[in-house]
């Protein structure tokens, strides 16, 4: 009899239950904003449905100790994987002083934490791949043992930053794993008015490996960025993932997809929910069950609704706060 | 052309403004491994002014990083090595060029404090040399300051004496924020001046009284400071005292500095290569007016660029647009004896 999928891969039960409670935590969490956007409490939403197989199986690829993570804005799941709590995730939501991104300065969704080794981001598309490589440059040049991620869309990978660190990466072989979430759309532009050829084929022109896989299989989103991961430990330099995925809300709460997609193309990806699928595997291989299912999701509500609760009740920034941390010298600001 | 030695150290010795910057940058990556080098050329070519020559054989290819033909790259790559606790010190082969990492360093390297609420910093130098004189036409001229001193979280200083490039280069190293370290080339073998063999620091926001005098203020940076200490030199023969200061730093601006001379002389002129409009003179002559209006005996002007694109080739044409001294002591005549 052959082994199960996730035991090939070395991943053990207690991963795969942790895995499908960041991707079910990730997606309550984005019906949630919503919800608070549709009531008038949030101006601002940036969803992630659609995403999580993609995210949390490549971040699950790395280690979360001593690795590196420089996500996008799409990127709540990968976060939540990261150690984001439900409550971080509003308290950025609300623009609250504890956001622990950016202590309510920045919109929603614009991830960094030094303690959770995830570097702070921009709205600007892409910048955050070439720190990636300079960081990678440095783990390399000191010899440490620690591999970075980099998460970004189709349409980051048009950007000049995003060949430019592609380029640097591939020179030097450094411990850097691109990982593109292509969903087909940047905002409304279709990946065939975005991408000449292929993501993943992009890498070999820059002298590296790429892969594609489908990014609502969580597992295979986990494997190919594994092996990437290994290799890149072991000195053997950086690899490209391209996992294919579809967002299932519109870019922001402030985009209406309806301009320039069908409902019925929605609707098909709809059904390969990446949260579904992981589901119908769990319970083919017996980890889950009906009941089980059920308490780890009422667990997880539970841990959503309690922190929005907490994150709508704790204090805003100081207004005079707005004038800090401007540079290191507080006399300058 | 002379320039002030403020040495205390016996052990000095002369040099030019390249090799101040030459030796201060090998001195700090001897003394600590953080300190790296990377840009277009500063490897196996030593920079094109020469700025890293020798440093590759002194320093191994990962520390002096010839990196490719992509400025967005370099600020980047340098923000993400400041990000894992390096201290890079990237070089833009001339000013003119850092046009592409504009989004890298307004956008990212400016905002990172800020933007993580004080959870990351980005400590990273910035050279570039800049300026006009030599011929440079279009795009080997410009004067970028004004563009960069705009964004809350850079600072942007413009050293002009080979003491105050060791001193304010070791400052920027040292800082902890993003400092863009403006070097003017026509000044990197004009320039002399002697250079104490002592580390020692000057502090990134203080300007500098280069002569004193109580009939007018004119201040300048770069390489115009140096051609307004000549022209004052000659106005001292006529019993004309001008006091000329230096700013060596646009961001922070020492306007405390200023604001005393402009007090005791009544009389403030601003000079600098880069257009008028918008300038560093315009900032510098509204906090005048804002903070010493009642102390002025004339109306605050001027010298600078004309509104055009950049600094034109031919030589009729470049002199045109470049105040020298005789412009300059003109200039200041007006304004003295007004």
């Amino acid at each position: 009899m052959s082994k199960d999928k996730h035991t090939e891969l070395g991943l053990k039960e207690e991963d795969l239950v942790e895995m499908y409670r960041c991707m079910v935590l990730a997606r309550l969490c984005d019906e949630r904003q919503w919800a608070f956007n549709r009531q008038g409490k949030a101006p601002f939403v940036i969803p992630v449905s659609g995403h999580e197989g993609a995210q949390v199986g490549s971040a699950w690829a790395f280690e979360r100790s001593k690795d590196i993570f420089l996500p996008y804005y799409r990127d709540m799941a990968l976060v939540l994987v990261c150690g984001f709590t439900p409550k971080d995730i509003f308290l950025g939501l609300f623009g609250k002083a504890d956001d622990p991104s950016s202590g309510g300065r920045q919109m929603p969704a614009h991830w960094g934490s030094k303690a959770r080794n995830i570097i702070t981001g921009s709205s600007p598309i892409a910048t955050q791949v070439l720190h990636a490589a300079g960081i990678a440059y440095a783990k390399k040049i000191k010899r440490e043992d620690a591999v970075v991620g980099t998460w970004f869309g189709e349409g980051g990978t048009s950007e000049g930053d995003w060949h430019g660190a592609m380029n640097f990466a591939g020179i030097h072989k450094l411990p850097l794993i691109f990982v593109c979430e292509n969903n087909q759309y940047a905002i409304s532009v279709h990946e065939s008015m975005q991408v000449a050829g292929h993501v993943h084929k992009r890498a070999k022109g820059y002298g590296f490996p790429g892969f594609v896989g489908d990014g609502n299989d969580v597992l295979q989103s986990y494997k190919l960025t594994k092996e990437a991961v290994d290799r890149a430990r072991a000195g053997e330099g950086p690899s490209l993932i391209e996992l294919r995925t579809y967002r299932f809300y519109a870019h922001t709460s402030d985009d209406d997809d309806r301009t320039y997609r069908s409902k019925e193309e929605v609707e098909q990806w709809r059904r390969k929910d990446p949260i579904g699928r992981f589901e119908r595997y769990l319970r083919s291989v017996g980890i889950v069950d009906d009941a089980h299912i059920e308490e780890l999701r009422a667990v997880a509500r539970e841990a959503v609704i309690q922190g929005a609760k907490e994150a709508q009740a704790a204090e805003f920034p100081d207004p005079a706060s707005a004038l800090d941390n401007v540079y290191a010298d507080t006399e300058l600001s | 052309m002379t320039t002030l030695a403020s040495a205390t150290s016996t052990d000095t010795t002369e040099m030019n403004i390249v090799q101040a910057v030459h030796d201060t940058l090998r001195d700090e990556m001897r003394r600590d491994d953080r300190v790296l080098v990377l840009g277009e050329d500063v490897g196996a070519r030593g920079g094109v002014f020469r700025a890293t020559h020798g440093f590759l054989d002194e320093f191994g290819s990962e520390r002096v990083l010839d990196t490719p033909l992509d400025e967005c790259l370099i600020a980047g790559v340098a923000i993400g090595l400041a990000l894992d606790d390096m201290l890079p010190v990237a070089e833009m082969q001339f000013a003119d060029f850092i046009f592409p990492a504009f989004n890298q360093i307004v956008s990212e390297a400016a905002r990172i404090r800020y933007r993580s609420n004080g959870d990351f910093e980005v400590p990273m130098v910035i050279r570039a040399p800049w300026g006009g004189g030599v011929h440079g036409a279009l795009y080997h001229s410009q004067s970028i300051e004004a563009f960069f001193a705009h964004v809350p979280g850079l600072k942007v200083v413009v050293p002009s004496t080979p003491y105050d490039i060791k001193g304010m280069l070791i400052e920027a190293i040292e800082d902890r924020d993003p400092v863009l370290f403006l070097e003017h080339k026509k000044t990197y073998r004009l320039i002399k001046g002697e250079v104490p063999a002592e580390r020692y620091t000057v502090p990134l926001g203080r300007a500098a009284v280069r002569t004193e005098g109580d009939d007018a203020t004119v201040v300048a940076y770069g390489l115009m400071h140096h051609f307004c200490v000549e022209a004052a030199g000659r106005l001292h023969g006529e019993g004309i005292g001008v006091e000329v200061i230096d700013l060596r730093s646009i961001y922070p601006l020492d306007m405390d500095t200023v604001l005393t001379s402009v007090r005791k002389t009544g009389k403030a002129m601003i000079v600098h290569e880069d257009t008028k409009f918008l300038g560093v003179g315009g900032e510098v002559a509204a906090q005048i007016a804002e903070e010493a209006f009642d102390d002025l005996d004339a109306p605050v002007v001027r010298v600078a660029g004309p509104h055009i694109p950049a600094m034109p080739f031919s030589p009729t044409l470049e002199h045109r647009y470049l105040p020298d001294v005789d412009r300059l002591e003109v200039a200041l005549r007006k304004l003295a004896e007004y």
